[in-house]
């Protein structure tokens, strides 16, 4: 098993090498672990999922609004499928709460029945139109004046970031390599390989995938390519206390109109509820964070989606940053003579349609001349609960007694004990930053910020990684 | 072992929380001859806040001498253990499984506490960035001052080289002194309010020693900075902008009460404090659980919630001798500029409040205001306050107009003008 943050880079020729280790590109690593092949997997940053997949809407979508016949709604589709079933395998938290498209006006009341037709023609039978009354009933809390709504039963809530961890974790168990820290440079492709500048060194490889998500037009055009170029599009969402889990049972979507798509109102897998996303067009790749204009706007929409939403406190306010381009669809291109794929386009539905798109990309690297061999079986992967729907460590008996580090809770907010943040330190993809330990374990995430456990979790991530910094002078 | 056996057991008095409140109640009800008296902490400490006060100004209204934060944690806890309570750290109450028995997790298991009274103690926190919808990058450097406290007194960790502190009140003062020690320079002190909210004398001396400057009347509009913070950007009330730079920024202050087990009992919070709705004699609307402290009042300093906790002993032996539950019908509400009172809730034939008065705070700085007390319309209580009443410092209103209520008419209203 080899994750490296530091140092030089192997001296050896990867079979493939994945620049990028957001959901898409985990994905594609796991995916390819499946066969005997030499498979880097590098990132920039200090984590995987620390871009785009770490600040999204968190939702699984059935795929039911796609356009139909594009390459996103079939790989959001399948993908829905993959992941739902990969989520059951691995303990990745998902509940299938179901969605409300709720309409607020004649116009959107009138977008529905087209809405079901779409959902139909994308292969989705479950929509169901309801009238007011019913909305009410479904939703109490629901602000007054809904005319109706369609629902969407197979909607679900998902944890992002367990789901790029588990993949990642799945791949370099499997044997890939995962490179953090290493950014890639100026990129030179020979007759037999690709070369790749990095500060760490020249990271070689027979086949290139471009999973690079922002970045991806601008390692797309150091092959020569120019199919795409991302915008990247903002997305601030706002994190409202646990108390207000109450006010809602289903993912509140809003009807999508020429006016756009509006804001969501959505309970998370940890117990909270989400109001946003808006969506800005910009052009800095960096600019994640959140704007008085923004929170004001989405605060205003949310008072009329979920009144009482409102009177309760906030946990956290965060952007993320979608890869949008100027096409309708995913884009996703081989360049066999360059034995490489481009994934790019890979906006919000990414999550739900990871697996899928692994597949894809698997597909069209043995178009790029990929002799993968035979497949075989990889080790099962089991990630730690940090859902709600299931009981957590600090509720379990069983554990506590096998050992007690279990039941000293560290993170009072959200309930993280003790051994759930050794566990994640000492796991096969450790945290690069006590961001990643708070994605891991949700711990820094609560209600408080930190008041009463930044300090203890900062001192428990520092000794750990103080032990690995004597470890790695030792060897 | 299945996953949720759970140890049952009864106590006495459950105290949830062993800070100066939870640990003084405890005190004297071990005291007065109470069997089984049980306080929880959470933290692997006991003592609360004061633990990670490392400054003097602690116990000068309930112990009669001043002594620094950790050392009046210590006298409690030693306080309460000496009198006979049982004092357990670590151990987390995670909910209710009745209304008097909570659910425990600690290193040793899950266990259920069943209590005859149960009082809790659970005190106050400051809302952190988010809460307060302050716009931005999400850097590191960022702190209320819990955080910034427990960093350098108890896990001795570096917290940057210039900071700006958001607040003037007490704790801000504070957090200028906990800096300081860790080396760090303060920039700037920053208030939205024309002026700062602490004794003259503090922030006198803050300013000779430390020559930290105070911008008042402005607000954090944003922060920036990708990895570690860089900026803290400013607006003033008359439009203009600053930057300053900083690699640090403490929030402090604008408490709320950490109410998360009060909630999920179902207890009716007070809509101006968001500690629970309590009487004169720290009853709250669910029979058997009382509660104390900054809980109640976000935030008092700690010799004022060790008062409430010695205040509450005689209430709580009284419903363990079985006088039956009737805590004060009437809300006591406040309107704006008033941010909140307590207690709030009375009985006009009940007793007053300890020390016979109520507190307030206000949202903004009030020249010795005129309080009315009025209820449907009619004026129980008219007074000036003799004092200018600033934000983030209590005021206080007399009791003595109490018994002139009706305990069958409506909300008793506070306004000031």
């Amino acid at each position: 098993m080899t994750v490296t943050t530091t140092g030089d880079l192997p001296d050896e020729v990867y079979d493939v090498a994945i620049i990028g280790a957001g959901v898409v590109g985990a994905a594609i690593a796991r995916e390819l672990a499946r066969y005997r092949l030499r498979i880097a997997l590098v990132e920039a940053s200090n984590d995987v999922g620390n871009g785009t997949s770490k600040a999204n809407t968190a939702i699984l979508h059935t795929g039911f609004d796609a356009t139909p016949g594009t390459l996103e709604a079939r790989l959001v589709r399948e993908g829905y499928q993959r992941l739902t079933a990969y989520a059951a395998e691995t303990g990745i938290p998902l509940e299938p709460l179901g969605a409300l498209l709720v309409a607020w006006d004649r116009e959107q009341l009138a977008a529905l029945p087209s809405l079901a037709e779409k959902a139909a023609r994308n292969g989705y039978d479950e929509t169901v139109i309801l009238d007011a009354d019913a909305v009410h009933a479904r939703e109490p809390h629901l602000g007054p004046g809904a005319l109706g709504a369609l629902e969407v039963p197979g909607e679900s809530i998902i944890c992002p970031w367990t789901t790029t961890l588990a993949y990642a974790t799945q791949a370099v168990r499997a044997g890939v390599d995962l490179h953090l820290n290493c950014p890639a440079g100026a990129i030179t492709t020979g007759a037999d390989h690709h070369e790749i500048a990095t500060p760490r060194g020249v990271l070689r490889t027979r086949h290139l995938v471009n999973a690079a998500g922002l970045y991806s037009d601008e390692i797309n055009r150091r092959l020569g390519h120019e199919e795409f170029t991302v915008t990247p599009r903002r997305g601030q969402l706002i994190v409202f206390d646990k108390f207000a889990r109450g006010l809602v049972d289903h993912i509140l979507l809003p009807v999508p109109t020429a006016l756009g798509k509006g804001v969501l109102v959505s309970p998370t897998v940890y117990g909270n509820v989400m109001l946003g996303p808006t969506a800005e067009d910009l052009d800095d790749k960096t600019a994640t964070g959140s704007s008085a204009d923004g929170l004001a706007s989405l605060r205003e929409k949310g008072a009329r989606i979920l009144p009482e939403l409102l009177e309760e406190e906030v946990t956290a306010v965060y952007a993320g940053l979608r890869a949008a381009t100027e096409h309708g669809d995913y884009q996703i291109h081989a360049d066999p003579g360059r034995r490489y794929v481009a994934v790019g386009g890979i906006r919000s539905t990414g999550l739900t349609a990871s697996m899928a798109i692994a597949a894809h990309v698997a597909e069209l690297l043995g178009d790029c001349g990929l002799d993968p061999g035979p497949e075989r079986e990889i080790e099962p992967v089991r990630m730690p609960t940090i859902g709600e729907a299931f009981p957590r460590p600090y509720q379990r008996a069983d554990l506590i007694a096998a050992d007690p580090a279990y039941g000293t809770v560290v993170c009072h907010c959200e309930r993280v004990t003790r051994g759930e943040i050794r566990d994640a330190l000492t796991a096969t993809v450790p945290p690069g930053s006590l961001d990643g330990i708070r994605r891991r374990t949700r711990a820094l995430a609560g209600r408080c910020q930190g008041f009463f456990c930044g300090a203890a979790v900062r001192a428990q991530f520092e000794a750990a990684t103080a032990a690995q910094d004597r470890t790695e002078a030792r060897r | 072992m299945t996953p949720t056996d759970r140890t049952h057991r009864t106590v006495d008095v459950l105290v949830i929380g062993a800070g100066p409140a939870g640990l003084a109640v405890a005190a004297r009800l071990a005291a007065a001859g109470v069997d089984r008296v049980e306080v929880l902490d959470r933290e692997q400490r006991a003592g609360g806040i004061p633990r990670h006060c490392d400054h003097t100004g602690f116990g000068l209204r309930d112990l009669r001498r001043v002594m620094t934060g950790p050392d009046y944690a210590r006298h409690h806890i030693a306080a309460a253990i000496r009198a006979g309570a049982v004092l357990r750290t670590g151990v987390t109450a995670t909910g209710w499984a009745a209304p008097r028995t909570v659910d425990i997790t600690g290193p040793t298991g899950l266990e259920r506490i069943t209590a005859t009274a149960v009082v809790l103690a659970t005190g106050a926190r400051e809302r952190p960035r988010s809460a307060r919808l302050v716009p931005g990058t999400r850097p590191a450097g960022v702190f209320t001052t819990g955080q910034l406290q427990q960093a350098v007194h108890v896990h001795h960790q570096s917290v940057g080289h210039r900071a700006v502190i958001v607040g003037a009140e007490r704790v801000s003062y504070s957090a200028v002194t906990t800096l300081r020690r860790a080396g760090a320079e303060v920039a700037a002190m920053v208030t939205d309010q024309p002026r700062h909210q602490t004794h003259p004398a503090r922030h006198l001396g803050t300013r000779l020693r430390h020559g930290v400057s105070l911008v008042t009347d402005a607000t954090v509009t944003e922060l920036t900075g990708r990895e570690r913070l860089e900026s803290v950007r400013l607006r003033h009330r008359d439009g203009r902008t600053a930057a300053i730079g900083c690699d640090t920024v403490v929030f402090t202050g604008d408490w709320i009460p950490d109410h998360e087990l009060a909630r999920s009992a179902g207890i009716a919070l007070d809509p101006g404090t968001r500690g629970p709705a309590t009487d004169p004699e720290f009853r709250t609307g669910a029979p058997g659980v009382f509660a104390v402290g900054n809980l109640l009042h976000p935030v008092e300093t700690a010799d004022i919630a060790a008062l409430d906790g010695r205040f509450a002993a005689a209430p709580v032996l009284r419903h363990l001798a079985g006088v039956p539950w009737a805590p004060g019908p009437l809300p006591v509400r406040v309107e704006a500029p008033l941010l909140w009172i307590s207690p709030n809730r009375l009985t006009p034939d009940g007793p007053r409040p300890p020390r016979g008065r109520f507190t307030l705070r206000t949202t903004r700085f009030l020249t010795r205001p005129v309080l009315t007390v009025s209820q449907d319309g009619r004026t129980l209580h008219r007074g000036r306050l003799p004092h200018t009443a600033a934000p983030n410092r209590p005021f206080h209103l007399p009791a003595d107009w109490i018994a002139g209520a009706d305990a069958h008419g409506g909300p008793v209203r506070i306004t000031a003008d």
